[in-house]
């Protein structure tokens, strides 16, 4: 069912955790979903020097939770936020269809990380678009 | 490494020496039943034998046993045969928001076809109470449809006082067996049952082999048209070796039921304990002592049933989840939902499902290797460390 690539994500999870003293922390998805994603986000001189995220969730919804972690650590704040949902489920080889529409929201994460930190310091935020991916697949009971 | 099956309910082991007869009966007595010459003959009287074998395991005649393809076409044959048959009367049918998802969705088909079908609520153990199905009837109610036993959460329904009610208001009863057949004793003339579905899959028989019971004098239908097999109930040349394996289960399970009740319900009650005792905020889902001998089913907060899943397979055990990655839609169970979990806690539900091939170690496996596992979810879940403030 799961690639390779995703299983590895799931049961070695990169950056898996919650940090003290972070730059910006966004959280997406909805309990009710059965995904919930936090991420959390240290930067220096406009770069992402240490991200760590906690997920309840499914196997896709860790896997690509980690992902994201992984292609954004070391990123300056705006290549990070070009990544994608969709970039994520690429770098880990894919995800059965299903999953591609509620768990696959990392990148989300990691942007409203990233728009909590720029509204922190007083940066403009209005070029973020912050859809919840899982809200505008009409998921559950998102609304 | 050590493979532990606890998802019986899902399906089961099929008995070797089961395997082995209907192997053989493969190549030995492959005649088509219907034939007149001997090798056909022989083919019957294995259907004839099976025929009895199951009317034995639930207390009915052999001529009001008819042979299916499993426990799904069972429910949508009778269901679709009894309302087609009975429109004249009326158009209701009552039901429960815990069926199967055979019984629900062909309610939904006949719901398309002009019926009107209740579903019936039950309370937090997963229990529809029978004054409630009575107060469901009106002059056009056909049709009555409860399950024997739930197959998730495991909880018995009170089905013989149902069938009381249903005989009182000359109602049809159907009950969909197929979790309880084989499991738990079955009278289909003192529960009052006009008609059950079961399947031999679910007590080591094969898949792909069921059969419905139609009490004599109650009118169904055909979902295949063909042949006058099965009195022309199921079309098609009848699954012989199937058959003969569905009847060698049923004489199994019948000859066994006391002592592989009392053993696995031993085990089961163990199992719960365990799990009460080495894992924090759970909850048993179903009834407590009016349950399936072979079925435990926790909600576990804080954490989602697939990466649970998941875990426990990378240690060897094979269990289930009523959540939604697991269900094959975007929300979880409708089980157990309808006995009354907010959505994150069905989400979280973890369905350990025994068998009489299940061991004591089976179990100690599962408790030594089930906590750590929910321990290390946790940690990950941002539920469980704002719960606790550990941000």
């Amino acid at each position: 069912m799961y690639s390779a690539k995703v299983m590895d994500h799931f049961s070695n999870p990169r950056n898996v955790g919650v940090m003290e003293d972070y730059s910006g922390v966004g959280t997406v998805g909805n309990p009710v979903c059965g995904d919930i994603m936090k991420i959390f986000i240290k930067v220096e001189d406009n770069i992402i020097t240490d991200i760590k995220f906690q997920t309840f969730g499914c196997g896709a919804a860790i896997a690509t939770s980690s992902m994201v972690t992984e292609l954004a650590k070391g990123k300056t704040i705006d290549d990070a936020l070009k990544l994608t949902n969709l970039a994520v489920a690429e770098a880990l080889d894919g995800l059965p269809p299903i999953k591609m529409h509620c768990s696959n929201l990392a990148a989300d994460g990691l942007k409203a990380a990233i728009v909590d930190y720029k509204l922190k310091n007083g940066l403009p935020t209005d070029d973020i678009n912050l859809d919840k991916e899982c809200c505008h697949h009409s998921c559950c009971s998102c609304s | 490494m050590q493979q532990v099956y606890l998802d019986n309910a899902a399906t089961t082991k099929v008995l070797p020496s089961i395997a082995e007869a209907m192997c053989k009966t493969m190549t030995d007595n492959y005649g088509n039943p219907s034939s007149i010459y001997k090798l056909g003959q022989q083919a019957k009287s294995i259907l004839d034998t099976a025929r009895e074998q199951v009317g034995e395991l639930i207390n009915a005649s052999p001529k009001e046993i008819i042979f299916t393809g499993g426990g799904s076409e069972g429910d949508t044959m009778l269901l679709m045969g009894v309302a087609h048959a009975y429109a004249k009367k009326g158009k209701h049918i009552i039901t429960t928001a815990i069926e199967h998802h055979a019984i629900l969705h062909t309610c939904s088909a006949l719901e398309k076809e002009g019926y009107t079908v209740t579903y019936l609520p039950v309370d937090e153990f997963g229990k529809v109470d029978p004054a409630t199905v009575e107060a469901a009837i009106t002059p056009e109610t056909i049709l009555i449809s409860v399950m024997y036993a739930n197959n998730e959460i495991g909880t018995i329904m009170p089905i013989r006082e149902i069938g009381a009610v249903a005989r009182k208001h000359g109602v049809l009863f159907h009950t969909d067996a197929v979790q309880a057949a084989g499991h738990i004793p079955i009278d289909v003339k003192a529960d009052n049952i006009d008609l059950l579905t079961l399947t031999a899959h679910k007590f080591h028989g094969p898949k792909g082999t069921g059969a419905v019971y139609i009490k004599q004098g109650v009118k169904t239908g055909s979902l295949v048209y063909g042949g006058g097999q099965e009195k022309g109930l199921r079309a098609g040349t009848e699954n012989t070796a199937g058959i003969l394996g569905l009847g060698l289960a049923a004489v199994h399970a019948k000859e066994n039921m006391k002592e592989n009740s009392k053993r696995v319900t031993r085990l089961r009650d163990k199992l719960i304990a365990g799990i009460n005792e080495k894992i924090s905020e759970v909850r048993l889902n179903g009834h407590p002592t009016d349950r399936l001998p072979n079925n435990v089913n926790f909600s576990i907060r804080y954490i989602e049933g697939e990466g649970l899943l998941l875990l426990l397979d990378m240690a060897g055990i094979a269990a289930s989840s009523g959540s939604a990655c697991t269900s094959g839609s975007l929300d979880p169970s409708h089980v157990l939902l309808a006995i009354g979990l907010p959505h994150e806690i069905a989400h979280g539900s973890l369905r350990l499902t025994l068998s009489e091939f299940t061991t004591e170690e089976d179990i100690d496996y599962l408790l030594e290797k089930l906590p750590p596992i929910v321990d290390r979810l946790r940690q990950m879940s941002p539920l469980y460390s704002e719960k606790y403030n550990r941000v």
